[in-house]
């Protein structure tokens, strides 16, 4: 059987590449990896109008087929049929902006040189003419001599016929590709200047849009306002409007796990599924709401063409600390979670300042570390208030996120200076045109993203919970034994020991650490669970346990335990993503291991301060 | 560089926001290969007209600058390699 036919989308960054994608092809996509570069290839299905199938492959955003990044790279090697993991497309769209041809065009044509059958689609019509730019498509068509179809991606408007157009030149025979020669820039840009010339009807001066909106997003003193604004809202729907969903999502978990204990017999197949498979997923999948509205936010924020504006009013902060201004998003983002945090760094073009905000971003305090913060601190921390509103135990949670924000840029400048030695990539960028972003788009985003993540939780974290299930409970204890003495987990547990005792930590978190691999938060369960367990009672109720825990440990123990997790990279689904966007071992190693280092003396040098000082 | 010399001209960075010019010459070897190409890629060459529109809110780093139909951001030192020559008012 023949493949299906390839058909290529490419195009310069901001010609609305991808929504013309989703138009085409729908919710059914494909995301993954080139291999051996982390560059995405999003790939889905066209039915054309015969009924024929096709693949349409969206090929990273170019400004030419001279790369002058590892995505523009991609684009050009897949053109020319040298990339690996992908055949030949056997035709190509070009999606152009209208109201910026004079730049698009210079890069459509060397397109066009390739000689594989091609067609463009004239994206954006409705902006050109929102800036009062009259096109005449048929004299594009003239001058480039391949067809043109007036497109409004967003909208869906001229899809139909952009498909009837696709069928065409599938049909028609084709006779191999032009090996890309070198061009001469100048002369192209020239080139496309005169075709863009010759194809405006008329134009209208008329006070633009995004100009007008830009005094006041990027006006020195209003932008920041209006940011911190934009992002202080950001942060009250991931916190307060994920409460609810959350909590279906746990009594979902909480009923799950309920109708197993039931359904399966007592023993070690029902221990394993209850607490290890669906008591490890569970905590992750909490998370989703979260992660989804944040997703939201940022689908919102790129889709308008307000995510480049934010870096750019960031820029010059970030760049104090050896990153760009397109950190600034992702970063903020791991306030919530690394692990979409991480996912976001695909915006950063410079491979070392990706990296080093990847390494970075699980310091931000997320949001899976408060309910540890929040149990120490009502534990041990004294609920004194200075004045109203502002309290010692806020003001310690406070504290924290600091220490997580500091520790991040204090990082970030040692790598970009150390591993990560070199230039940081600049800051150059195009400010896109502001449009509303469609429903379907965001909507195809946020599946997409749901997916991986799932994926994740379906795959690495089910195995990874069920191996900290069976080090748990095996062997099983005997009448009169601890649980948590006698398990390879216990033995583990005795030998982390040996290490942290010098850092003040005690066997109970010793004990902790090892489940709280799975999820930060996994720490409260995993005490609760030891003082549980080994007391006989199932449930120990909160007030029960903060007793045992003043009782059982020393103020400095407390102390070091937060100083650790501001720190420590116990979360075993950020290590996979970094995993998946470093596409080896190498970076996500050394990130656990810089981290826990981190972590060691922080909690050290809190133990042993607080020591000294007789608290 | 070798493009003569005007008193007037000044390099893109010291150009104040809504002043039109036109670019008289780059500086290339003070950039990157992968800057330079950006920088192309983005439309700048000699003779193309130019406007600074915005700049960021600390240390007025880095300029939105327009170029051709396009609006892009780069940085104050990255501009300080393209001289202009200001459009009469």
């Amino acid at each position: 059987m023949n493949p299906l036919p390839l058909i290529a989308v490419a195009g310069s960054p901001n010609a609305g590449k991808s929504a013309l994608f989703n138009a085409l092809t729908g919710a059914r996509q494909k995301v993954g990896n080139y291999p051996g570069v982390t560059v995405e290839r999003k790939s889905g299905r066209l039915v054309l109008s015969d009924g024929r199938p096709a693949e349409l492959v969206d090929l990273p955003g170019a400004y030419s087929l001279e790369p002058a990044s590892p995505d523009e790279a991609v684009t050009r090697d897949v053109l020319v049929g040298r990339q690996k993991g992908e055949r030949q497309p056997d035709a190509l769209l070009i999606v152009l902006d209208a109201s910026n041809l004079d730049n698009h065009l210079r890069f459509a044509l060397q397109l066009i040189e390739l000689g594989l059958p091609t067609m463009v689609a004239l994206n954006m019509v409705d902006l050109a003419r929102r800036d009062g730019l009259e096109l005449d498509p048929k004299a594009l068509e003239r001058e480039l001599g391949v067809p043109v179809i007036e497109t409004v991606a967003v909208r869906r408007r001229g899809v139909q016929e952009l498909q009837a157009a696709l069928d065409d030149m599938l049909s028609a025979p084709f006779c191999g590709v032009h090996e890309h020669v070198k061009s001469d820039l100048i002369h192209l840009q020239r080139r496309a200047r005169e075709i863009a010339t010759a194809a405006v009807l008329s134009e209208t001066p008329v006070r633009r849009w995004t100009h007008r909106l830009d005094a006041v997003l990027l006006h020195p003193i209003l932008g920041p306002i209006i940011l911190a604004a934009i992002m202080f809202v950001m942060f009250q729907a991931v916190f307060a409007w994920s409460q609810v969903p959350v909590n279906w999502i746990a009594d979902g978990v909480a009923w799950l796990s309920g109708a197993a204990s039931n359904a399966i017999p007592a023993g070690i197949i029902r221990s394993m599924v209850v607490n290890g498979a669906i008591a490890g997923v569970g905590a992750v999948i909490t998370f989703l709401p979260q992660i989804l509205i944040l997703f939201f936010f940022i689908l919102l924020l790129e889709g308008t063409g307000y995510m480049v504006r934010a870096a750019f009013l960031m820029d010059k902060l970030m760049h104090g600390a050896g990153l760009s201004g397109r950190a600034f998003i992702p970063l903020l983002s791991s306030f919530a979670c690394a692990v979409p945090g991480i996912m976001a760094t695909r915006t950063i073009d410079n491979e070392k300042d990706r990296l080093a905000t990847i390494l970075v971003a699980p310091l931000m305090t997320c949001s899976a570390r408060l309910p540890v913060y929040t149990l120490i601190i009502a534990a041990f921390i004294p609920n004194r208030t200075f004045a109203p509103g502002i309290g010692l135990q806020g003001m310690v949670m406070f504290g924290l996120y600091i220490v997580g924000i500091a520790g991040a840029l204090l990082a970030a400048f040692a790598i970009r200076r150390g591993v990560l030695k070199g230039a940081s990539g600049g800051f150059m960028m195009e400010l896109p045109k502001y449009q509303l972003p469609s429903v379907k788009d965001i909507v195809i985003g946020l599946l997409t993203r749901t997916r991986i993540f799932l994926k994740r939780a379906g795959t690495i974290i089910l195995g990874t919970t069920i191996i900290l299930w069976a080090l748990a409970s095996i062997p099983q204890a005997a009448p009169g034994q601890k649980q948590s003495d006698v398990s390879i987990a216990g033995h583990i547990a005795s030998g982390i020991e040996t290490v942290v005792r010098p850092i003040g930590f005690n066997h109970d978190i010793s004990l902790a650490l090892l489940p709280a691999m799975a999820a930060r938060e996994v720490a409260v369960s995993a005490i609760a669970t030891v003082y549980s367990l080994d007391a006989g009672d199932d449930a120990a109720s909160n007030k029960s346990l903060l007793k045992e825990l003043r009782h059982g440990w020393p103020l400095p123990t407390a102390l070091a335990f937060l100083a650790w997790f501001v720190f420590a990279p116990q979360c075993i689904s950020t290590i996979a993503v970094t995993r998946r966007e470093t596409n080896g071992w190498k970076w996500p190693l050394f990130m656990v291991g810089y981290l826990f280092l981190l972590a060691y003396i922080a909690a050290g040098l809190t133990y042993w301060t607080a020591v000294v000082l007789g608290l | 560089m070798n493009a003569p010399f005007h008193p007037e001209t000044v390099t893109l960075d010291a150009l104040k926001l809504g002043t039109k010019a036109r670019v008289l010459s780059i500086d290339w070897q003070e950039l990157e290969e992968a800057e330079a190409c950006r920088l192309r890629h983005f439309g700048f060459d000699e003779g193309i007209a130019v406007e600074p529109l915005h700049s960021g809110p600390f240390g007025r780093d880095p300029i939105a600058i327009r170029v051709g139909r396009m609006t892009v951001a780069i940085r104050r030192k990255h501009a300080a390699t393209i001289r202009v020559l200001p459009s009469a008012a």
